[in-house]
């Protein structure tokens, strides 16, 4: 299965309606979260709102996903080693309050597992495209490196605070 | 959640605005605020009294968010209260630190941004989540 979300915040008709039209031209079945839009998909089932256990128990079965540039999202195929395809959001076209779904893509474009489409014609390309499973990601020192900073600036304050519950005793 | 090795299991106490994603990370008595965004005035007012009422209850030592609106919230009241701040801004500011992480700026002990290239005097980088 093929799984088309486009989150849980906006609508995304003009994501939805292309990923409608290539549907058929799969081999696989297509499932979409379609958000609060108005566009109706007909080649492929969907549902507007989708709760975050099953839309994991989803993310865990399909074969790939095609979706808006959310980090939600991204998070969940990069945990569950899925192929990514993006398709940002525009602000121009009034699809989100200012273009950092564009800037999303081009900051993560060639990371393992992401791939980025900015307009039909890529899109089209890459839904045909056979996308490797990405390799398992053993480490991430950048992860680690942030979760370091904020343990040690809470272990800082416990110790200020403790030092200043003893002084009041 | 994925700080959540970062925190003390212990003293560390949760809250978010969709109580189902507390379900699925296996986390035990969440506080739950209303979502909200700027566009939506009356329920960013009911996210901002939440968060007021959150913080004057649990009276945290630190607070730690990566936003938006409703962590903003918890971040300034919980400033005015006496904690020490943490605001993460989010990855997806990867060209100009978001609108809520400028206004979290003078209520934040340590402000992080997740994008090397966005670091500057008082927006440390300290690595990224993604």
């Amino acid at each position: 299965m093929i799984l088309v979300t486009v989150g849980t915040q906006l609508p995304f008709d003009r994501f939805v309606k292309i990923m409608d039209h290539l549907a058929p031209t799969l081999d696989e079945e297509v499932f979409a979260q379609t958000g609060r839009g108005h566009y109706q998909p007909v080649h492929m089932r969907s549902q507007q709102v989708i709760g975050p256990i099953e839309f994991e128990r989803l993310i865990q079965q399909c074969s790939r996903i095609i979706s808006h540039a959310g980090i939600g999202t991204i998070v969940m195929a990069q945990k569950h080693r899925k192929p990514l395809i993006l398709f940002p959001r525009l602000g121009a076209l009034d699809e989100h309050r200012n273009d950092h779904q564009l800037a999303t893509v081009r900051a993560l474009r060639g990371r393992p597992g992401i791939h980025c489409a900015c307009n039909e014609a890529e899109l089209e390309a890459l839904v045909a495209a056979h996308l490797p499973t990405p390799e398992p990601v053993s480490d991430l020192p950048e992860r680690d490196r942030l979760r370091r900073a904020v343990a040690g600036f809470i272990g800082e304050q416990h110790r200020l605070f403790d030092a200043k519950d003893s002084r009041l005793v | 959640m994925l700080l959540r090795p970062a925190f003390d299991e212990g003293c560390v106490v949760f809250a978010t605005t969709n109580r189902e994603l507390a379900v699925r990370d296996g986390v035990d008595g969440v506080h739950l605020l209303p979502d909200a965004n700027r566009d939506e005035p009356m329920r960013a007012l009911a996210s901002m009294i939440a968060s007021a009422r959150l913080m004057r209850r649990v009276r945290p030592h630190v607070v730690v968010t990566t936003g938006a609106l409703p962590g903003l919230f918890c971040l300034i009241f919980g400033r005015l209260l006496g904690a020490r701040t943490i605001w993460i801004d989010s990855i997806a500011a990867s060209d100009r630190p978001s609108l809520s992480g400028a206004l979290a700026r003078p209520f934040a002990t340590r402000w992080y941004t997740q994008w090397e290239h966005l670091q500057s005097p008082g927006r440390d980088y300290e690595g990224a989540l993604l």
